[in-house]
């Protein structure tokens, strides 16, 4: 009897409860939208494909803007294939294709018809894991993207190229020698280089694949610096090999492994304490 | 003295010997054969161009049109003169008493039309061989995508690339020549030889396109280039050195070949210059004199002696001349491009 009793008043307190949780999501969700802001990329339950082979297994991620993403995990899982779909770089792959699922930037399917890629990658600019200045003056190579704009102002172009190679923070290295040719800087002012003429388009988002792969340790540092200051301004996404790296200088952390996403969280979590085994493993150096 | 490293023979080093001698004695055969060939070019075609007292350079074989030379006894006294100087000699002395008249086609004069055929029909074709090559290069490596008939494609170019170059003159004859009615004409003969050097030069473009790295390419497109903006900013500019150095092989074979100029463009004799014309469009419409043609006619098609002899090594000399010295344009132009345009 008393054990009815008891059911009936543990039953009646799950009801308030849940009638407690039910009034007092609506409020709660809107907190949680007021320090959560809206992602600014969306990637939608994501399959992508080379010809036959699937590379991207149902990706489902969000990108907060102004924030630096990082992308790890072992080589050949897929990280700058999705990187690369973000600006529809991989549109140069004769066999490429998003087999499912959506691409939104600022809700905007980005693989639908009506989408100029050319807008699209005047908004998403991105740094090559290869540093890739082109065989032009430091000057030209900052205008280029303005350039192909049809911008050719003199003075427009002066203040665009002193603010940019600032942004890169590469502006008193090389501000004697504007009009000499890209290719004779170092490797590091050379990937810099290529930040300030991602930067110099203005841009909403930089992607970053790897931007230190070839770089020393002191020219790495710079360019992690330059990461960290740049996400006041803009959101970057960052592909790394390199776990202290994705430690040092994202907020964000996904973890991806053979083509799927296994965990996303909070940078400090996901190396303190990851909810996936294999994310443990891969961050504790078991393997990759 | 013996010891663990002393040279010994062995049947290994033997045949290493031998094959060594063997690709070194080919290696000097080739060497002496082309200095042969060139030396004797150069003495005996060098004998005609130039002379021993100023200017050092015998104007009249450069910069006149070919004549018929007489060779007379004019009172005794042995004479050699062109068609002109002749004309005025028997007009001054209606008395004298000739013996031994005997003239000989082409000998006298010199070969100005031959080289001025052959320098715009260079130019012509070289101009429609590069642009119809680098377009079509620049669609096979940046636009086409693989598939079975961009494969057939190639294969077409690559056979075209073996055809002989005799089958083309008989192309140009039929298409241009009588087809579309230019007759034979420059025209007819740009194109004719440039359809002879067109696979090469879409082959070895579109290599060069290739050879431009791909970081160029995305660089360019993610900063939001178009592709047609890509490629002339940023890809073309850096492939044009390797163009132009297939672009000198094929000079020389334009400016060599005989056989497509025979039926299409080439005039055995003509006595206008090619800008002595009325209205432009005669100046496409015209047949020209070239050098290959003429060192052909005067070596096979009249009767041979030591007077042809003369116009035959000069018009050689003066041909290997005008091939590198269009061949050394192009490379110095690649040099200043590779320059400017360096990675
Ligand atoms: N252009 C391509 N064509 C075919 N397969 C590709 C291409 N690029 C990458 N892949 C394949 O897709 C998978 C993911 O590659 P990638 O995104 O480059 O990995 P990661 O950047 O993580 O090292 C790999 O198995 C790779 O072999
Ligand atoms: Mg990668």
């Amino acid at each position: 009897m008393s054990t009815t009793l008891e059911k009936s008043a543990n039953q009646k307190k799950k009801e308030e409860a849940m009638s407690i949780n039910s009034l007092i999501n609506p409020s709660m969700e809107s907190m949680m939208t007021e320090t959560k802001p809206k992602p600014i990329i969306e990637i939608d339950n994501v399959d992508f494909y080379y010809g036959a082979t699937k590379a991207l297994h149902g990706i489902t991620l969000n990108i907060e803007p102004k924030k630096v993403t990082a992308f790890i995990g072992p080589s050949g899982c897929g990280k700058s294939t999705l990187l690369r779909c973000i600006n529809r770089m991989n549109d140069l792959v004769d066999i490429a294709r998003v087999g499912a699922g959506q691409f939104r930037i600022s809700g905007v399917d980005i693989y639908h018809p009506s989408v100029d890629v050319i807008e699209l990658r005047k908004r998403v600019g991105m740094v090559f894991q290869k540093s890739n200045p082109f065989p032009k003056s430091i000057y030209e190579n900052i205008v280029y993207g303005l350039r192909i704009q049809g911008i050719n102002d003199k003075k427009r172009l002066d203040e665009v190229v002193e603010k940019s190679l600032r942004g890169a923070a590469l502006w008193d290295e090389v501000k004697d020698r504007l009009h000499d040719s890209a290719l004779g800087l170092s490797g590091g002012q050379m990937q810099r280089i290529c930040i300030a003429r991602a930067i110099a388009v203005d841009p909403e988002i930089i992607l970053m694949d790897e931007p230190c792969s070839a770089l020393d340790p002191i020219a790495t540092a710079k360019v992690e610096e330059l990461i960290h200051e740049l996400k006041t301004k803009f959101t970057i996404v960052i592909v790394t090999h390199n776990m202290q790296q994705a430690g040092r200088c994202s907020d964000t952390t996904a973890f991806f492994y053979l083509g799927k996403l296994i965990e996303i969280g909070n940078t400090e979590k996901i190396f303190t304490n990851p909810t996936q085994q294999q994310t443990e493993d891969y961050i504790t150096g078991r393997f990759g | 003295m013996e010891h663990a490293f002393s040279n010994r023979p062995t049947k290994a080093k033997t045949t290493q010997n031998i094959a060594f001698w063997i690709m070194r004695s080919m290696t000097y055969t080739i060497v002496i054969l082309a200095t042969l060939i060139f030396g004797t070019i150069f003495i005996k075609g060098g004998s005609t161009v130039f002379q021993t007292s100023f200017p050092f350079v015998n104007t009249t074989f450069l910069f006149s049109k070919p004549e018929t030379l007489h060779v007379v006894t004019s009172d005794g006294n042995k004479l050699q003169m062109g068609d002109k100087e002749w004309r005025a000699y028997s007009e001054k002395n209606p008395e004298a008493v000739i013996e031994d008249h005997k003239t000989y086609v082409y000998s006298a004069g010199g070969i100005f039309p031959c080289i001025v055929g052959t320098v715009l029909l260079v130019l012509g074709s070289m101009t429609i061989a590069l642009t119809l090559g680098v377009m079509s290069a620049i669609y096979l490596s940046e636009y086409s995508k693989h598939g079975l008939f961009i494969e057939w494609v190639r294969i077409s170019i690559a056979n075209l690339a073996g055809v002989p170059s005799i089958v083309f003159g008989l192309f140009g004859y039929g298409i241009f020549v009588i087809f579309f009615g230019w007759n034979v004409s420059l025209l007819s003969g740009w194109f004719t030889l440039a359809f002879m050097v067109l696979p090469v030069i879409i082959t070895s473009s579109e290599e060069a396109m290739r050879a431009v790295p791909k970081g160029f390419r995305e660089g360019s497109l993610a900063l939001g280039a178009t592709k047609w903006q890509t490629i002339t900013g940023n890809v073309l500019p850096y492939a044009i050195p390797g163009i132009l150095t297939s672009s000198v092989l094929s000079i020389s074979r334009v400016a060599g070949e005989t056989a497509p100029i025979m039926f299409t463009a080439a005039y055995v004799v003509r006595d206008e210059l090619p800008w002595e014309v009325s209205k432009l469009s005669d100046f496409f419409l015209q047949g020209v004199q070239a050098l290959p043609y003429h060192i052909y006619v005067v070596s096979s098609k009249i009767p041979q002696n030591e007077y042809t002899a003369r116009v035959q090594w000069g018009g050689a000399f003066v041909f290997l001349v005008v091939v590198l010295a269009i061949a050394m344009t192009s490379v110095v132009m690649r040099s200043k491009m590779r320059q400017k345009y360096r990675w």
